[in-house]
């Protein structure tokens, strides 16, 4: 099934992209030439093999943990280094509102 | 906004409650950045909890036990294997713009937790029980420029969470409610957390629908949002429920939606809802491996759990020949539970302390408006009080004015009696004194007894109770009484 210019629209509002309907235009086939390429991956025969989401096999290696230690965090300046905007030790951004 | 009985009756509530509960870890779960709550804004980050390029993270091995000893009080199955996933969505507190979560393979599975509400035990499913990441604060109000600008604490970011799925399960606001107590009384309990909801360590979120009775299918749910107090989640949810019912009454239909509760209108707000708001692409975490928890490691967390309320319970109505009820108030809490448990070690009735405890000393400490952990009779003191009125040196009476006093001023029991006189008379000269002195001054009551009038004889125990400022032992005063008056 063919990527919709309908499906670029859902993708670019899911990743809070402003697109112009010329630029949708523009995508729509280059997404679809991408997933129509992945398609092929579809055609080997992989019944016989584990999913898996890492490169390391099942079974291999197990997560290495961390013990419950506290370790230095940064002073608040260094955080706040990169914020475009800061104040009263916090990160500035344009007012949220979630209600109605 | 009041809805006729008869009609509600017609409708049964279905509810499912998502539970959140940080853990009481020293650091984060994938950093070692400090979870310390109330330091200054910004203070706890660091590369993995900002959200910085290339920073990795490394899941801190106490988080999961502390899940998996939650996870088995609830009578979950933990599995062998589970993943973490991303859930990916935007929104200023979370700096990845993904949570570390876990989605289609969490920790553990299908337990569940036992409610009781008006004496019926009834079990409640718990779907799942998952790890995850916090996000970090954000604040809306109380600056300058709040109009115009949310400012973001990003402290809490990465702090350790269990989520908790109920199944739907629950009938009513009061079962949230009582579930949700049951709930937070284990997890204190098991000290995996400090479930403080002002500080935002037990969250919970709601789903809830109507259907008419004798219907087996659900109604359309929504979900509710900001219950953060026990109050604010039954009124939201009987709101809710009434705001259901009468839009079905009205020939409408429910939208399947999220709402936000108003602690200060009362009612419940639909939130802005996008169709795409809940799409989350969830994918495995590509920087962590599955987590792999060994036999070894599953009883290593059983093995650190203590005994569970529900197992107090039964041991306290054996051990002590408690009620039901007042087994169930002591084990409520932890820390009620182990106060009385001192108290009982230094000998008073088992008994006797329970209904001291649950009546006097809680009325003292609820108009204090302290907890039991902040009580400056000390189980010692109260044991020692209960002692003296055991053995007869001060009555009940004066033994409630005693434990006042010691509760005012952290003295001990025997030096309050003295100090103030309420040290029970049970010398037997000392009352038949006072007891002849009665009689003879009231030479008429007594001629009336003597002619068998026989109800005279509690006037006369009233008289020298009166007579001694109550301090004599009654029981003593009337054995007196009936050797003096023969």
């Amino acid at each position: 099934m063919p990527l919709t210019e309908k499906d670029v629209r859902y993708v670019a509002e899911l990743a809070h992209l402003d697109l112009t309907d010329e630029e949708i235009r523009k995508f729509q086939p280059q997404l679809d030439a991408i997933l129509g390429y992945m398609q092929k991956l579809n055609q080997l025969d992989t019944t016989q093999v584990e999913p898996m989401a890492q490169v390391i096999a099942p079974g291999g290696v197990s997560l290495p943990l961390r013990p419950d230690r506290i370790h230095e965090s940064l002073p608040q300046e260094v955080a706040l280094a990169n914020a475009p905007e800061a104040g009263a030790g916090h990160f500035k951004v344009p007012s949220v509102i979630e209600r109605e | 906004m009041s809805l006729a009985a008869e009609v509600r009756t017609q409708y049964e509530v279905v509810i499912g409650l998502e539970v959140h509960v940080q853990l009481l870890t020293q650091s984060k779960i994938f950093c070692g950045c400090s979870t310390r709550f109330g330091d200054p804004a910004n203070t706890h980050t660091c590369p993995v909890c900002l959200g910085l390029p290339g920073a990795l993270p490394a899941l801190n091995r106490e988080a999961v036990t502390m899940a998996m000893k939650a996870a088995l009080a609830l009578n979950c199955g933990i599995n062998p294997r589970s993943r973490f996933a991303r859930k990916n969505y935007f929104y200023p507190d979370l700096p990845k713009g993904y949570q570390i979560s876990q989605y289609d393979e969490p920790l553990a599975e299908d337990g569940w937790l036992e409610i009781e509400l008006n004496g019926a035990p009834k079990q409640i499913g718990v779907t799942r029980v998952h790890l995850e990441e916090d996000a970090g604060k954000s604040l809306h109000e109380g600056f300058p420029d709040s109009d115009r600008a949310s400012y973001i604490d990003l402290n809490r970011s990465g702090v350790p969470l269990i989520e908790i799925v109920t199944e739907p399960d629950l009938r009513s606001p009061e079962e949230a409610y009582e579930f949700l107590t049951r709930l937070k009384t284990m997890m204190l309990y098991l000290e995996v957390s400090d479930c403080n909801m002002e500080e935002g360590s037990l969250r919970c979120d709601a789903n809830i629908s109507v259907r008419r009775a004798g219907v087996s299918e659900f109604g359309t749910k929504t979900e509710v949002k900001n219950l953060n107090s026990f109050r604010f989640l039954q009124r939201a949810l009987a709101y809710e429920a009434e705001r259901q019912i009468k839009v079905l009454e009205g020939g409408g239909e429910i939208t399947q939606e999220t709402r936000l509760w108003d602690s200060r209108e009362q009612r419940t707000h639909g939130m802005r809802s996008k169709e795409f708001a809940h799409d989350y692409r969830y994918f495995p975490e590509p920087d962590l491996l599955p987590l792999t928890i060994t036999e070894e490691w599953k009883e290593e967390a059983r093995r650190s759990m203590p005994e569970l309320p529900a197992a107090r319970k039964q041991r306290f109505m054996r051990e002590y020949a408690l009620t039901d009820y007042d087994a169930d108030q002591l084990t409520h809490s932890k820390a009620l539970a182990s106060y009385y448990e001192e108290v009982v070690k230094q000998g008073p009735d088992p008994k006797l302390a329970a209904n001291w405890i649950l009546s006097e000393l809680m009325h003292l400490l609820n108009d204090a408006k302290k907890d039991i952990t902040e009580s400056t009779v000390t189980p010692r003191n109260l044991a020692e009080l209960l002692t003296l009125i055991a053995q007869g040196k001060t009555s009940g009476k004066m033994g409630k004015e005693i434990l006042a006093e010691m509760f005012a001023s952290s003295r001990r029991a025997e030096e309050v009696m003295a100090e103030k006189g309420l040290r029970q008379i049970d010398d037997v000269e000392m009352i038949a004194a006072a007891a002849r002195e009665v009689i003879a001054a009231n030479p008429r009551q007594v001629e009336q007894y003597r002619n068998g009038k026989t109800a005279t004889f509690g006037w006369f125990v009233g008289q020298v109770m009166k007579a001694t400022r109550g301090q004599a032992n009654p029981q003593r005063v009337q054995e007196v009484l009936k050797k003096e008056l023969a």
